[in-house]
């Protein structure tokens, strides 16, 4: 089985729904990619910048507390969270800024959630002298000042946008609507397994690099492939980035953990394998947040990053396959692995992070003390610490129990609201 | 054998009769309830558009400007359904004989099942479909099915289009290709590309069907300029513009019809 096909096909997922005017610039990416895939000096120059910029090969640590806490299951952690900004998106975005320079591209964009892959193609675009403007919902820009301030630091030009939700699918919508306008001399870096074809299977092959290193330091540290590896997936870079090298390894579990947000049945989550349907947004076929008539819901999450109603197109194929298990984690359960992991490892993962975490705890339990779990601790969570903050003193100013929940008084509502 | 009466064609024919190339309006269905949208799609016709494009609002439009953008979303606050837009489509047919394109994006066409939604557009009365986000290669199964139908599938062309596609989308064009005037989303534009003339003619001379330009027409002079270069001129943002500065309903009807008529005017040669 080769996926995806020459057209970007993962069985009935992935392609390329998008305007004509962007077809021949998807053509002519894939070509560019598909040389430097075959060109020894480009993945010379790549891996350069992934050992002496980025920081890899990232370690892999073992979490032994939180092993003995499940019951001996042996716990190994991939640690992302170790690259240069932060997190596993500047292994894709370093790939890409290598690719637009050889396309003879002069400028870069890139839409971003919480801002880690903004940060990421900022950095990258500052590494090679490129401009760069980053698209991010207006509420976006509210809820992660710092990143916002981070990437203006870092040169770039973040651009706030109010269409719809004012949140990361409308930035992709003016991301895409930007190419489209000055796509002969633009690059558009896309942060996640999703998008037109080839992005969905390109992402992958720079994220790939995870998984790769991941199951050689496995089999070194332990003599055997772990039972079961574990991503969080909200459009899925992380996942489908340690996943793919272990998808011939059909005794491997693929475990991906989606945001469950409020909970599956409140209708606020980010769980688009789990309870959406296929259906087609930012230019693939994929699992979709959508209502009845075919319009996108909006997801929700405590997490910026999982806060998306797709999933990449490969993942969708995946879970069809049987290949991939679904599992999820509410804000609630996210924000106790964050501290949980912090306490017991030493390690203050990212938001989308300590969804992966939570479904470990409960998975490593499973599996007992012959178990070997590898969980991707994808990204840090200093960018969430205010985030967190606010969080848990919302949840200790909170009677226990949740539901039924009295109205608060409107002032205290709106300034809860306000600070999410 | 066709189970509709070809009006496409027909369209093209009569402004080919009158020495000039036909006008093909657009108007968002809801923008702003399906009522106040079916008297504007009406008042189009009634000022000489041949072709009545009806937009289907989508929540993430991404070949859309801000004009066109800010119609969906105040068609999708009134809860505009694709079944509205079907009915819209059919109230029209019931009291004008120009063609009906509906015009949207492929997620909703799928949610609601393909070949529902072409049969809906048989008994609706509704000529073509032209769908920005399903290019030719995304289209094969799609197309067969509107073809069987009789209903005409409309791709689009760009300036950033190769030969190639140009030759893989005349091979595939039903009805008439609708040529993208500009690198960019919809939107009137205060001036169009000095090659636009070369690449239409090139795209035209290969074309089994009519060529049709759209994307930055707004006023009558761009109109009749681009009038010259196609079989046809697609205005969409300018109206919906002319929708939204307000009024009663028939205020409305009235200002549209007129700029229709200009519009009209400025294409017949």
């Amino acid at each position: 089985m080769t996926v995806p096909d020459a057209t970007g096909h993962f069985g009935p997922y992935g392609g390329r729904y998008v305007p004509e005017t962007l077809v021949p610039a998807l053509d002519e990416l894939t070509l560019a990619w598909q040389a430097a895939r075959r060109d020894p000096a480009f993945a010379e120059e790549l891996t350069r910048l992934l050992t002496r910029f980025a920081g890899r090969p990232t370690a892999l640590g073992d979490a032994l507390r939180m092993g003995a806490d499940a019951g001996g299951c042996r716990i190994v952690l991939k640690r992302e969270d170790l690259c240069h900004t932060g997190a596993h998106k500047i292994n894709n975005t370093l790939g890409q800024v290598l690719l637009a320079r050889r396309m003879g591209k002069r400028r870069i964009i890139a839409e971003t959630g919480a801002g880690q892959h903004g940060v990421a193609t900022a950095t990258a675009a500052a590494l090679f002298g490129m401009p760069c403007d980053v698209f991010m919902g207006a509420l976006d820009v509210e809820r992660q000042a710092l990143n916002v301030f981070r990437m203006q630091l870092l040169g770039a030009r973040v651009v706030p946008v109010q269409s719809g939700s004012r949140t990361l699918k409308d930035a992709m919508n003016e991301a895409i609507r930007d190419w489209v306008t000055h796509v002969r001399d633009t690059h558009y870096i896309i942060g996640s397994v999703a998008g037109p074809h080839p992005y969905p299977a390109m992402v992958r092959d720079f994220q790939s690099v995870i998984g790769d290193e991941a199951r050689a330091q496995v089999l070194q540290v332990a003599g055997r492939l772990p039972d079961a590896v574990v991503a969080c997936v909200g459009g899925g870079s992380n996942a489908m980035g340690i996943f793919s090298a272990f998808i011939p390894d059909r005794a491997v579990r693929l475990v991906g953990v989606e945001a469950a947000g409020h909970g599956l049945d409140t209708g606020k989550h980010g769980a688009a394998l789990a309870r959406g349907r296929p259906g087609v947004l930012h230019g693939s076929r994929s699992y979709l947040l959508q209502d009845d008539d075919g319009q996108i819901v909006e997801a929700h999450s405590i997490s910026a990053g999982l806060d998306y109603p797709g999933v990449g197109p490969e993942l969708s194929w995946l879970k069809d396959q049987g290949r991939l298990e679904l599992r999820q984690a509410t804000d609630d359960e996210a924000l106790d692995a964050l501290g949980y992991l912090a306490r017991t490892e030493g390690i203050i993962p990212a938001l989308e992070t300590a969804h992966a975490v939570a479904a470990a705890r409960g998975l490593a339990r499973e599996l007992g003390p012959k178990g070997l779990l590898l969980v991707n601790v994808s990204g840090r969570g200093d960018k969430d610490i205010d985030h967190v903050r606010r969080e848990l003193a919302l949840r200790a100013a909170r009677p226990p129990v949740r539901r039924p929940r009295k109205a608060p008084p409107k002032k205290a509502a709106r300034r809860a609201r306000r600070s999410r | 054998m066709s189970p509709v009466p070809d009006r496409i064609q027909a369209a093209f024919s009569a402004a080919a009769d009158r020495g000039g190339s036909a006008l093909v309006t657009y108007v968002m269905a809801g923008d702003p309830d399906l009522a106040t949208s079916r008297e504007m799609a009406l008042a189009c016709a009634a000022g000489g558009a041949d072709i009545l494009e009806i937009g289907m609002p989508f929540s993430d439009p991404i070949a859309d400007g801000k004009t066109i953008q800010g119609a969906g979303e105040r068609s999708l606050r009134a809860g505009t359904t694709l079944a509205g837009c079907l009915s819209l489509a059919a109230e029209v047919r019931k009291r004008t004989p120009a063609a009906i394109a509906l015009m949207g994006y492929v997620n909703p066409v799928l949610s609601f099942g393909e070949e529902r939604f072409l049969d809906a557009c048989v008994a609706s009365g509704v000529d073509a479909v032209i769908l920005p986000d399903l290019p030719p290669e995304e289209a094969v199964g799609f197309r067969a099915a509107a073809v069987s139908r009789g209903v005409k599938l409309v791709f689009l062309l760009a300036p950033t289009s190769t030969p190639d596609r140009v030759a893989a989308a005349c091979d595939a064009a039903t009805g008439f290709l609708y040529f993208v005037s500009v690198t960019g989303v919809t939107g009137a534009r205060t001036s169009l590309p000095a090659d636009l003339g070369a690449k239409v003619k090139a795209v035209r001379a290969r074309s089994p069907v009519p060529v049709v330009v759209g994307f930055g027409v707004g006023t009558p002079a761009q109109a009749r300029t681009v009038g010259k270069l196609a079989d046809g001129v697609v205005v969409g943002s300018a109206i919906v513009q002319r929708i939204a500065e307000g009024g009663t309903r028939r205020v409305r009807a009235e200002r549209v019809r007129r700029f229709v008529a200009s519009l009209a005017k400025a294409l017949r040669r």
